[in-house]
């Protein structure tokens, strides 16, 4: 760099900033969600409709929930596939709690608890013995969905408080939007915060990025990735809470396969499967374009497999172009530095 | 800053999209619905428990032989797998679409509730068939009566293994309704009837192939002494026959439950199985439909002793707690199962 270029900031050198965010993996997901949801409406009967933001909320909400905490976990480059039969843990034991007695709040708060130690348990496994997040999730998976089932064995537990059930069903005046998704824009806030303006956060990305790089600069590798897996622990039984009031049933088997579904949609919404790159607007996005896609395609007629299949491409696709773009961009001339002048 | 009025910029324009969108009077939505309920078309989706399922490609024939004869508009749609959300988005998508009736074989007797008062509240009959909701449908179509199914099954292992030994039952999901309710009346009737016959586990092969195929092998290696098998579900009998039919125990390890007959044809013929239950899948979704029809027009209102026809299966009759009975199992052995192709 030479040294009279004291008179240009920074800003002169790159694009603006309307343009660095616009111009971003995410934002291609957020623009093609509008673009499913205002090509949907005007051609899929019935999809104009107050009830599928209603449903679409309401049956993607542990999906949103468990992406904001996975986001940053899979930033950190590890995984957490646990997720789902924590969901169910979390369900079955709510559900056991109160059929024996224990007061409903009470269960609820003992079910988050029981999820904060098994994400726990994720994370010092990780961190503390060094094993490979894939290896030692994959293990409390099955640990977990064996607890959940085996637990509860063939009963179904219902009759829940009526009064708790009810607030699943609950929506903010006649907006369509249920009263549950408050929880949702809550944590979204937490996490948004915790990830894009926090040292916290900056910690997060330069882990995902180079491990030893980031705790050469500072950051407490160990105790970031602890905190991660546990926050995903919790927010995973507060999913599991959230199925018991909506479905109004404790079963072992609730949330299998969620895990797979919150993963895709986390690569889709531009989180790098290697770690150290993502944004949560991304991450949201990409929930909401797969829910908005699967409820108009099912209002279309087409069937589940098809609907796999479609979803199945889109993650592909998505992972293609972004394996595609730095390709691309080294084709392109670069306009920042000719801007400039000279070669900084 | 710039950043921050972006973002505002975008999801305002998110919002509006969507909220314009559910507002949007040129919508198909508005226009469709407005035709009277009189003179609209019989239209009725089929949910089965899941897709793929041959049991249940069998009771869509019913329907599909019904349509014509009731003037209906017959749709199959469910999840891959058996899972109880999986269901619920097929019933609030059905309820969108606003048809005269949902048939469902219900995979949870009540995590569906919700979903199924939402339709029964915008005017969709609910009829359940197969695995019931007994809390929250109109109707609800009995294969059989579980009593008399658990007795048949009791019956028929007895017979084939002498009246004494160990026996074991392979099973379907751990919460799927019907299951348990046999099993339940199962355990009842060897308690009392069948002193000389012990169950020694029931095993869960979650209606999937290779799960039923595993458990039918671990069975027989945990318990040596076993002498027969109760499969209570078509999947759990079609992989615990492959099983045996290949293994030392063939002969040796008596089976029987509820079969297809296209399904069981080679080991029914092979010695596997000597004979096996099932009421006609094929009937139950015919008599679906008519019942459906009967509760859409008004003649049946779900109410004991109301009495309907249906088509060439004759005449029925609710029962009690809105209860229609298709009839007695009906059992298939060597001697008949040519008869029979489905």
């Amino acid at each position: 760099m030479s040294a009279s270029d004291t008179t240009r900031s920074y800003l002169d050198y790159g694009h603006s900033a309307l343009r660095r965010w616009m111009l971003t993996r995410e934002m291609a997901i957020v623009a093609l969600l509008v673009l499913v949801v205002i090509v949907s409406c005007f051609t899929v009967p019935y999809y104009a409709d107050k009830m599928t933001i209603y449903y679409l909320c309401q049956n993607m909400l542990p999906n949103l929930m468990i992406a904001l905490p996975m986001a940053l976990v899979m930033i950190a480059a590890d995984i957490d596939v646990s997720v789902g039969s924590m969901v169910g843990l979390s369900c079955s034991l709510l559900g056991l709690l109160y059929a024996a007695g224990v007061p409903f709040v009470l269960a609820m708060l003992i079910a988050l608890a029981v999820g904060a130690v098994g994400g726990f348990l994720n994370g010092w496994l990780v961190t503390r013995i060094n094993l490979p997040a894939l290896a030692v999730t994959i293990g409390t998976m099955a640990m977990f969905r064996g607890i959940a089932v085996g637990m509860l064995g063939t009963r179904t537990i219902t009759n829940f408080p009526a009064s708790w059930t009810a607030v699943a069903q609950w929506e903010i005046g006649s907006t369509g939007i249920p009263v549950t998704m408050l929880v949702f824009v809550a944590l979204l806030v937490a996490f948004i915060a915790l990830l894009h303006f926090t040292s916290f956060g900056r910690g997060v990305f330069a882990i995902g990025l180079n491990k030893q790089a980031a705790a050469f600069a500072g950051v407490n590798v160990r105790r970031t990735r602890l905190i991660l897996f546990t926050l995903t622990g919790v927010v995973s039984a507060l999913s599991g809470v959230y199925w018991t009031l909506l479905y109004s049933t404790a079963r072992g088997d609730v949330g299998s396969g969620l895990e797979l579904q919150v993963i895709a949609a986390v690569v889709l919404g531009g989180v790098s499967v290697f770690g150290g790159r993502g944004a949560i607007h991304g991450v949201v996005a990409g929930v909401l374009l797969i829910g908005a896609l699967t409820s108009a395609l099912q209002l279309t007629g087409v069937t589940a497999e098809v609907i796999n299949i479609i979803t199945g491409v889109l993650l592909i696709g998505s992972v293609l172009v972004a394996a595609f773009t730095p390709w691309l961009r080294d084709k392109r001339p670069h306009t920042a530095t000719e801007k400039g002048g000279t070669q900084p | 800053m710039k950043i921050t009025k972006v973002a505002a910029a975008a999801s305002m324009v998110l919002v509006l999209a969507m909220a314009g969108c559910s507002s949007s009077p040129t919508s198909p939505s508005t226009t469709s619905t407005s035709s009277g309920a009189a003179n609209a078309p019989l239209t009725i989706t089929v949910l089965p428990k899941n897709l793929g399922n041959p049991y249940f490609d069998t009771s869509m024939k019913g329907f599909t032989a019904a349509a014509p004869e009731i003037g209906a508009t017959v749709t199959q749609v469910g999840p891959t797998s058996a899972s109880a959300n999986g269901q619920v988005t097929y019933i609030q998508t059905a309820t969108q679409q606003k048809v005269s009736a949902i048939d469902i074989s219900s995979n949870d007797p009540t995590a569906m509730c919700n979903a199924l008062n939402a339709a029964m509240a915008a005017g969709i009959k609910v009829v359940t068939f197969d695995s019931d909701a007994p809390t929250c449908r109109d109707l609800f179509i009995n294969q059989a009566s579980a009593d008399g199914i658990a007795k048949v099954l009791v019956q028929m292992i007895s017979d084939e293994i002498g009246g004494s030994g160990e026996i074991a039952i392979l099973s379907a999901a751990a919460n799927a309704t019907n299951q348990n309710t046999w099993i339940d009346l199962m355990k009842t009737d060897l308690a009392a009837s069948y002193p000389n016959i012990t169950l020694d586990e029931v095993a869960y092969g979650n209606d999937d192939d290779q799960m039923s195929f595993d458990q039918t092998s671990a069975l027989l290696q945990k318990y040596p002494n076993l002498k027969g098998i109760i499969a209570p579900t078509t999947v759990g009998i079609a992989a615990a026959a492959r099983y045996l039919s290949t293994s030392s125990a063939k002969g040796q390890v008596q089976l029987t439950g509820l079969g297809t007959p296209n399904d069981m044809r080679s080991y029914v013929q092979d010695g596997t199985c000597k004979e096996f239950a099932l009421w006609n899948p094929q009937d139950l979704g015919y008599l679906a439909a008519y019942a459906t029809q009967a509760l859409v027009n008004g003649t049946i209102t779900g109410a004991q002793g109301d009495t309907f026809t249906a088509g060439s299966l004759g005449s029925f009759t609710v029962g009690a707690d809105k209860t229609v009975l298709l009839g007695d199992p009906y059992k298939f052995d060597a001697s008949n199962i040519a008869n029979f192709n489905f």
